[in-house]
Formats: structure tokens, C-alpha cells, sequence
């Protein structure tokens, strides 16, 4: 190769400035059998990074069930497909944005929700919902409020514009997100299950084909290199935060549903994490082809961009396609009508091999089995959480009624309007369900009675005190939100937040959350079929509580029959499950009595899944008027929410002789649902008839809100306290 | 009613829009891509919402220049009849077929949520299924709805009765609080001197199906049928 000015010698210490161990690097000079040019360097460094190779996580992702007769296509593909019925395909997956959006909050969490809108549409579904699952740190500091106030407006700013509605999705406070939050984007699509498109690459001689926005310097390498240590030249290098342009990713959408509905595409991958590298290799891989690049034909934003830089871009709203030969001027005329760069840029070969090409130099040539297939693979060392003591009694300091202030006031519990305010959740027309309304989102399909119930679900603090049970609980939370609506949980994509899996205890906590999440699906029948792994996320030492968001997706015969959360007047108040008034690591322990303590609340998964197939009967029969899951704050916050969501009071009954009344209105026992019913005594019968649990809790009615002691609080009380926090904390000028 | 629907490049609410359109008259609108330049034989065009070239620039500023606007302006001199929703509203006033602009809200946040509106006048094409004076409740969903003009064309507009809808409380009155995005006077939607064109900022065409939530907006797409078939 010619030497070109300003390129470093590459040897171990830049292999190892790119993110390579010694090992890894002894790796690559073995499949190469000579020294890798620069860009070559590049490209093993992204293929075999945690992000694109899951090296430290995947002998554990292997151990998820993913199997469902209703599942088309599970993890491997770029997101998960099930059947829904009807001909019809659902299209999911959650992936995360963590770094990018602490960095710089608009665009980290914009640019989140356009790469997953990609993985989406790239197989050939209109998306119709986006959700997400948000972390950020102790409120208290000025800079979450920055944080949340972009990643917020980052969200909507993406989303609003291309025109799919933000319909669902999670927000938590804690102070171990304070260097790092969480941001995990989810879509959902719709496609014909005759017309999935997927990414392995055919046809010898097929055209490779570039189409969407120019490529340009921004995010090259991730934020795995230090720009200054490239020398002189280091403000031509440095990798820059990507911007979103959500109108580009508008037009891609509508011109690749558009050449989709031809014959054109033999193949498609979106251009993410590692740009043009990992499509063109993945692509080529999974077809077992070979793929040869001219890289002076790449649409170029900048001037004199190197092979390097190219090859490693993540500019964004780009995809790769292989087409039908006889198809490619199909193909131009409809991406010239929508404005979009298109290019032919390879070709496949049957080498085997990535060629590639930069003004008449080759630039790399590298062999794709060895480069998959011995990529790193780590059996890290993993450390059990040792269990948590158990809470023994815990005396009630303030009573249920200033308790249940704290506790719906909270930042975790506040109501979340201001946030969902700021999301056009109705776009489509479509939306039946929108965000407070019911536990799960529910999304009709056009033109159809069928609908989708679509949730994100996680609590990080059970999963930090018992990995295993948190697991578990993530899922089976899922399940839950889904199955209160009325609707059939079908299948779960999962984004897996944890810190650094160098360290045994975190590793353990990744190990111990698959061994739960895996349980909870077996049992339930809800399978895995996409998801994302985030690993590293620490600053300064300090790792994030470990956070399994999950994201559900269920389906409804007839949207007609999805039930929100609201109270009306006149029902029974039906609370279906066990309660033993479990309060370690509840939100009543953290926020009234100051502790974090104790272990979790167990999950009883044959419990879980009786209860709530007894739920959704009960749903799908007319006899439920409103219905939601008990969950962070317990039975007490439950009912407070229904009657907020109703704008309807409650009168409550006293709990069972010996649960302490704390316990059994703020304990946080799983598997649990309160049903407003016409005829309680139906309900109670048909429970009794099939042995799950209920009782008969009260009844709804008037502005009030009468706690089982006769307290009564009035709902606009309430109700300010629970709609306080946000507006209050974001409007509050000067620092927080 | 023969019904258009016109879609430029980022304009997202365009199936909202047909999905109204055929639920009230029972037929499909002809959906008209930005670089046609032919509307004659239509009774009614309508620019839906979304963002149509990213609200990059201005919202509707690119929009307002495209090829079709030609024909839209034809349309409109013909005395056809034009309903501009959100981005459509936007680009009305951009193209000079509504007086005033649109601002970014007053709060400098985007806003999606139910409001309320007051129907100013019962008498036109669009509000014929309406009473004066009635209160619906109509989603809205932008970043710029905050309506802005000089007092001499707010005081002409209401002078002339040409106010369409304003931002009211679910018992009719045009506070502040119900006036989310800050626009003058409350206002919501306008009409043009010959009472055929209209915008507004809201989105009555997402909630005429009781599945969504109601269907308050579908008297507006009714009188349009009632008004326009032939």
C-alpha cells in the first residue's frame, strides 16, 4: 500500500488505542499473516468490539428461550418477527443509547430512536409505535435535569417528526445513573409475514447499493478513541456526536416501503453501530459471499475522507442493499422522487473475502469466516450477589394516608404527563390506548378490528438486591401490563444495561438475570426474539444498578375490547393474587421509611401465570370495567392511580386480619391485579371456582378517595401532589 | 365530494386524513404528490399535517414554494374549498392564503394532548354540522401553533367573523390556561375572506372513531360532505 500522510504505523499500541486486547491483536495478525493496513485495523476493532460481537454476553444470550410456534424469526436478524394473525407480522426490538445521551442529550436520544426505527423498517414493517425505558440520576443534581430536559426532547424531536407515534414507556430516578444514564429506544412495525426482508447477501454479481443520507466524518469509532493522540491532524479525525435528521429517515422509510413493495431487494441491513463495516459484513457473512467495495462511489457530506473514515462513519439514516441486477433502475426512480442519495458501491463476489477499494488502492481485504468466526468469545469469571437478609418487622412510622402522599408525589411514582406531553402519541390515527391510559399502550392496526399491547418494563432496585428475582420480575412485569389490558403477551425483546463484565459481581448479575428473565419466559410463554446488550456502564467506578429493561408486545383479536386503568362510578374494587405484604426493596421502605433493604418480593411464576390467564379471561368475557397490575408502590398506589385515571374516588375496605395494614397496602407481593367489576360476586365465584386468590377490596364512587381507616382524601389533592413533581422541578428556574 | 389529500415530502398525518375522510363520505381521496400540478375537478384539498421538509428553514416555508402550490392557489381562486390542518395550517399562512404566522409555542415545548375549541361560526362548509358556540375536544400535536398577526389583522379577522375555532376550557371560555401554545386572541383556526379556506392548528381528524377515544371531529369531516357533494 502507498503510505498516505498523516496514517499511523499500525502495531500493538494502536490495536490496543482501538479497543483490542494483546490476544485479540495476535488474532487478527494470524488470519491476515501480515501487519492489517489502518483500515483493516478499524474493521476487526468495531467487528470484535462488545457492541457488534456480544463477546462477553453471548454465552449467555444463548441460553434464552426464543422459541414460539407464533415466532418467525427470533434474535440474529435485525429485530424479532412474530405472527399476529390475520397474515400479518409483528417487527420489534429495543436497543439502547446510553453513552451518546449523556454526552449530548438531544442527539444521543434522537439518533437512538432513528437507529431503531431502522432495524425496524430495514425488514421490510411500517413502523406504528415507539416506546422507551429511561434511567437518569438523583434529581437533585442540575445536571439530570439537563439530562432529562434533552433526552426528552431529543425523543419527541425524532419521533414527532418522522411521524410514529411515542405511545409508551419507563422513567426511574436513582443516583447510580448519575454518570450514565439510560436511554433504550423501542419500535414496533407491521408487515406482511409472506414479505419479511432479511440481510444475508446473494447473487453473485449482484449490485451492493447505498442509498439515504451522505456519509461524513461523525461518529467514527464510537467513543472508543482519543481523538488528540492522532497528532497534528487530530480536528480532521476527531469523531464528532452524530446528529439525527429525522426528515432524511422520513423519506428513507417511505422509499424503502415503496421499493420494498416490488421485487427489487435480494437483501437489506441498516448502516448502525460501525456504519458501512458491519452491514457490508454482516450482509456478506450470513450469505456466505464475498463482497468488494469501491469506496469513491459512497455519497461523501466531506471532503478528502479516507478509507478509514468511511468505513468506520456512523452517519446516520444510511441503508445497504443488495438488488436484483434487472431491477436497479426501479430502484433509482424511486429513491431520485424522494430526494435520496443512491449509489451502487460493490459488488458480490464469491472470494469469501471484503475487498476494499479507495482511489485505485486496496484499501482492505480481509477473509469474512475468520473474522466471524474467531471472533473473541469470553467465559468471564462471574460472582453470585450474596442474598439479602431478610427485613424482619418494620413498624408503620406515619400511617397510609401521609404515605400515600410521599409515595405518589416521588419522583419514581409522579405522574409522567409532562414527559408524554411532549410526545405526539396519536399520530396514525390508531392509537386506542395512549401513554397513562391503560398498563400496556394499545396500537390498532389499520384498517383492522386487531391491536397490539405494547409495554417496557423493568425495576432495576429488585434486580441490584437479587439479580435472579429481578430477572424474572422484568418479565413477568411485562406479561402482567399486557395481560391487564385484556390482551395475549406473545414475545419480549430485551435491552440488557449492566456495568462492566470485567468484574465477577457484575457478570454475575448479567448471568443471574438471563438464569431469572429465561425462567419467567419459559413459564409464561414469552419468548425472546430481539434485543441489545449495553455493557461498561460506569463512571468513575461507579456502576448502574443492573437494568434488564424489557420490552413486551402482546396482541388483541378486537381492539374494542382492551380495558384501560380509570375508575368509573358504581364498580366493585376486585384484588386478584396473594398478598403477604411484602415490603423489602419496596418504594414505601426507600421513600417513607428511609431504607433500602431486603430482599425483593418473590416471584411465583405458576402464580403469575394462573392469576393472569384468570385476568384475561375474566377481560375477554365483558366483565372487567378497568383493570391494573400492582407495582411500584403497592396496592394502595394501584388504586390511587385508577381512581386519578377515572377522575373517580374509591371507598376501600380493611385488609384481611394479619397483614399489618402498611404491609398490605404499600407491600409489593407479585402477580397481583385490582379488577373494577359490575358483579364482584361473579367474579369472586369464578375465582373461587379455578382457586385464584381475590378478595373484594371496596367500591368506586364520588371525589374521594376513603382509606380502609375512614380517612378520606380528595382527589384534586391528590392529584396535585402526583402532578407536582415534573412541572415543578423543570420550570423551577436557576439550578436545581 | 371529490377530495384530495396533498403530500409533501415529511408530511406525516396524511393517513390520519384519508382515514377521516373515507370513514364520513366513503370514498378514498386522491393523494396528490408535491409535483403535481394539476387539482382541477376536486371539491376539496386538503394540506395535512406533519413535517414537511423537516420544518427546516420555517414550517411550511419550503412547502409553501413547491410545484403543486400553483395548482393549490388555482384551486383556491376558483373558489374551491381548502382545509390546511397543523403543518397544512403552516404552510397556508406561508403561501400567503391565510394572513398571519404560526410561532413556536409560548412554553417552547412541544405540545400533544387534548384541547378543547369553541366553534366560532355554523355557517360555513366546515362547521355546518356544528352549533355556534359549541365546544369539541380535538387532539393537537406541534411545536409551532402559538397563531401571531398585528392587531389591525386579528381586529379585521374577528370584525370580519373570520375566526374559525378558539382554544377554549371544556365550558367554553378563552382562558389563558386553555390557551396552551399562547396564540393571540386564542385563536385556532382562521378562515380566508370567502370563508373556503381554512386552518387550523388541532387535529379533529383523530377523533372520529369511538375506539380512539371519540368522535367529537367527525361533525367537521359530516358538514364537509353535507356541504360539498354534489
Amino acid at each position: 500500500m502507498a503510505p498516505q500522510p498523516n496514517k499511523r504505523d499500525v502495531n500493538q499500541q494502536l490495536a490496543r488505542e482501538f479497543g483490542l486486547s494483546a490476544d485479540e491483536y495476535a488474532r487478527v495478525l494470524d488470519i491476515m499473516g501480515r501487519t492489517p493496513s489502518l483500515t483493516e485495523l478499524g474493521i476487526f476493532s468495531v467487528m470484535w468490539s462488545e457492541h457488534c460481537s456480544y463477546k462477553s454476553s453471548r454465552v449467555w444470550l444463548k441460553t434464552l428461550p426464543t422459541k414460539a410456534p407464533w415466532v418467525i424469526h427470533g434474535p440474529g436478524e435485525n429485530a424479532g418477527v412474530v405472527d399476529i394473525g390475520e397474515g400479518l407480522a409483528a417487527i420489534f426490538k429495543m436497543e439502547s443509547h446510553n453513552h451518546p445521551s449523556f454526552i449530548e442529550p438531544y442527539q444521543g436520544a434522537a439518533t437512538g430512536v432513528g437507529g431503531i426505527l431502522r432495524d425496524v423498517f430495514t425488514m421490510g414493517a411500517r413502523p406504528i409505535a415507539n416506546l422507551n425505558a429511561l434511567r437518569f440520576g438523583d434529581p437533585a443534581l442540575a445536571r439530570t435535569k439537563r439530562i432529562v430536559d434533552g433526552v426528552v426532547r431529543g425523543i419527541g424531536g425524532y419521533g414527532n417528526c418522522v411521524g410514529v407515534p411515542t405511545v409508551g414507556g419507563e422513567i426511574n430516578f436513582h443516583p447510580s445513573y448519575n454518570g450514565n444514564p439510560l436511554v433504550n429506544a423501542m419500535t414496533v412495525g407491521i408487515a406482511d409475514k409472506t414479505k419479511i426482508f432479511l440481510s444475508a447477501a446473494a447473487g453473485l454479481g449482484n449490485p451492493v447499493v447505498y442509498v439515504g443520507s451522505k456519509t461524513g466524518r461523525d461518529g467514527i469509532h464510537g467513543a472508543t478513541m482519543a481523538s488528540a493522540e492522532f497528532g497534528k491532524d487530530s480536528e480532521e479525525k476527531r469523531p464528532t456526536v452524530q446528529v439525527g435528521d429525522p426528515f432524511t429517515e422520513k423519506l428513507l422509510i417511505e422509499a424503502c416501503l415503496e421499493l420494498m413493495a416490488t421485487d427489487a431487494i435480494v437483501a437489506i441491513q441498516d448502516m448502525g453501530a460501525a456504519g458501512l463495516t458491519s452491514s457490508s459484513v454482516e450482509m456478506a457473512g450470513k450469505g456466505g459471499v464475498g463482497i468488494e467495495l469501491d469506496l469513491d462511489q459512497v455519497p461523501q457530506r466531506e471532503t478528502h475522507m479516507t478509507a478509514y473514515e468511511m468505513m468506520l462513519s456512523e452517519s446516520q439514516e444510511r441503508m445497504l442493499m443488495v438488488l436484483r441486477p434487472d431491477r436497479q433502475d426501479v430502484a433509482r426512480a424511486i429513491f431520485e422522487k424522494w430526494d435520496l442519495d443512491f449509489a451502487v458501491i460493490g459488488v458480490l463476489t464469491d472470494t469469501g473475502r471484503i475487498v476494499v477499494k479507495h482511489q485505485g488502492e486496496i484499501e482492505a481485504d480481509i477473509p469474512l469466516d475468520p473474522l466471524a468466526e474467531q471472533a473473541p468469545l469470553y467465559h468471564r469469571p462471574t460472582e453470585e450477589t450474596p442474598k439479602r437478609a431478610p427485613l424482619g418487622e418494620v413498624a408503620d412510622p406515619v400511617g397510609l394516608a401521609a404515605a400515600l402522599e410521599t409515595l405518589i408525589a416521588c419522583p419514581d411514582l409522579a405522574s409522567r404527563a409532562w414527559v408524554w406531553d411532549q410526545y405526539d402519541s396519536t399520530v396514525g390515527g390508531q392509537t386506542v390506548k395512549r401513554p397513562g391510559g391503560a398498563d400496556a399502550a394499545i396500537v390498532k392496526i389499520e384498517g383492522r378490528k386487531l391491536a397490539l399491547a405494547l409495554t417496557t418494563d423493568c425495576t432495576p432496585r429488585y434486580v441490584f438486591a437479587d439479580p435472579e428475582a429481578g430477572g424474572a420480575q422484568a418479565v413477568a412485569e411485562a406479561w402482567r401490563n399486557i395481560t391487564a389490558t385484556g390482551a395475549l403477551p406473545l414475545a419480549i425483546t430485551d435491552n440488557m444495561n449492566f456495568a462492566n463484565p470485567e468484574k465477577p459481581l457484575i457478570m454475575g448479575q448479567f448471568a443471574a438475570s438471563i438464569r431469572g428473565m429465561s425462567a419467567a419466559c419459559v413459564a409464561l410463554d414469552f419468548p425472546v426474539v430481539s434485543g441489545n446488550v449495553s455493557l461498561y456502564n460506569e463512571t468513575e467506578g461507579k456502576p448502574i444498578l443492573p437494568t434488564p429493561a424489557i420490552g413486551g408486545l402482546g396482541v388483541l383479536q378486537d381492539a374494542a375490547q382492551a380495558i384501560g386503568l380509570g375508575l368509573a362510578p358504581g364498580l366493585d374494587l376486585v384484588l386478584v393474587g396473594t398478598t403477604k405484604g411484602w415490603l423489602g426493596q419496596s418504594l414505601w421502605l426507600r421513600e417513607v421509611a428511609g431504607r433500602e433493604e431486603g430482599p425483593p418480593p418473590p416471584v411465583d411464576l405458576a402464580a403469575e401465570r394462573f392469576n393472569g390467564d384468570f385476568v384475561r379471561g375474566q377481560i375477554l368475557q365483558g366483565h372487567v370495567r378497568a383493570c391494573h397490575d400492582v407495582s411500584d408502590g403497592g396496592l394502595l398506589v394501584a388504586v390511587t392511580e385508577m381512581a386519578l385515571g377515572g377522575d373517580t374516588g374509591a371507598n376501600l375496605l380493611p385488609g384481611p386480619a394479619g397483614v399489618a395494614a402498611h404491609a398490605f397496602w404499600f407491600g409489593e407481593d407479585q402477580g397481583r391485579y385490582v379488577l373494577a367489576v359490575n358483579d364482584a360476586a361473579g367474579v369472586l365465584q369464578a375465582a373461587a371456582f379455578v382457586g385464584v386468590p381475590a378478595i373484594r377490596i371496596g367500591t368506586s364512587g364520588g371525589a374521594e378517595l376513603t382509606l380502609p381507616d375512614g380517612t378520606p382524601m380528595s382527589l384534586d389533592a391528590l392529584r396535585r401532589a402526583n402532578e407536582h413533581f415534573f412541572p415543578a422541578w423543570m420550570n423551577a428556574t436557576g439550578q436545581a | 365530494m371529490k377530495a384530495a389529500i396533498v403530500v409533501f415530502p415529511g408530511i406525516n398525518r396524511e393517513r390520519d386524513m384519508a382515514i377521516a375522510l373515507e370513514t364520513c363520505s366513503g370514498q378514498k381521496p386522491r393523494m396528490v404528490w408535491h409535483k403535481e400540478t394539476d387539482l382541477s375537478g376536486l371539491d376539496l384539498v386538503v394540506i395535512p399535517g406533519g413535517f414537511s421538509y423537516g420544518d427546516y428553514l420555517r414550517c411550511g416555508a419550503m412547502a409553501a414554494q413547491s410545484p403543486v402550490m400553483g395548482a393549490i392557489r388555482a384551486h383556491a381562486a376558483r373558489g374551491g374549498h381548502i382545509l390546511g390542518v397543523c403543518n397544512g395550517f403552516q404552510i397556508l399562512t406561508e403561501a400567503g392564503l391565510l394572513p398571519g404566522a404560526l410561532l413556536r409555542n409560548a412554553g417552547l415545548r412541544f405540545l400533544s394532548m387534548d384541547c378543547h375549541l369553541r366553534v366560532e361560526r355554523a355557517d360555513t362548509a366546515f362547521t355546518g354540522h356544528y352549533q355556534t358556540g359549541a365546544v369539541f375536544r380535538s387532539p393537537m400535536a406541534h411545536g409551532d401553533g402559538n397563531y401571531f398577526a398585528d392587531d389591525g389583522t386579528l381586529d379585521r379577522l374577528e370584525g370580519e367573523n373570520r375566526v374559525a375555532f378558539r382554544y377554549v376550557t371544556p365550558a367554553g371560555e378563552t382562558t389563558a390556561a386553555a390557551n396552551r401554545n399562547g396564540s393571540a386572541r386564542n385563536i385556532a383556526g382562521i378562515y380566508s375572506e370567502n370563508l373556503r379556506v381554512l386552518g387550523l392548528m388541532p387535529h379533529p381528524e383523530d377523533l372520529v372513531d369511538p375506539l380512539m377515544g371519540g368522535t367529537d371531529g367527525k361533525p367537521l369531516f359530516d358538514g364537509l360532505v353535507a356541504a360539498l357533494a354534489a
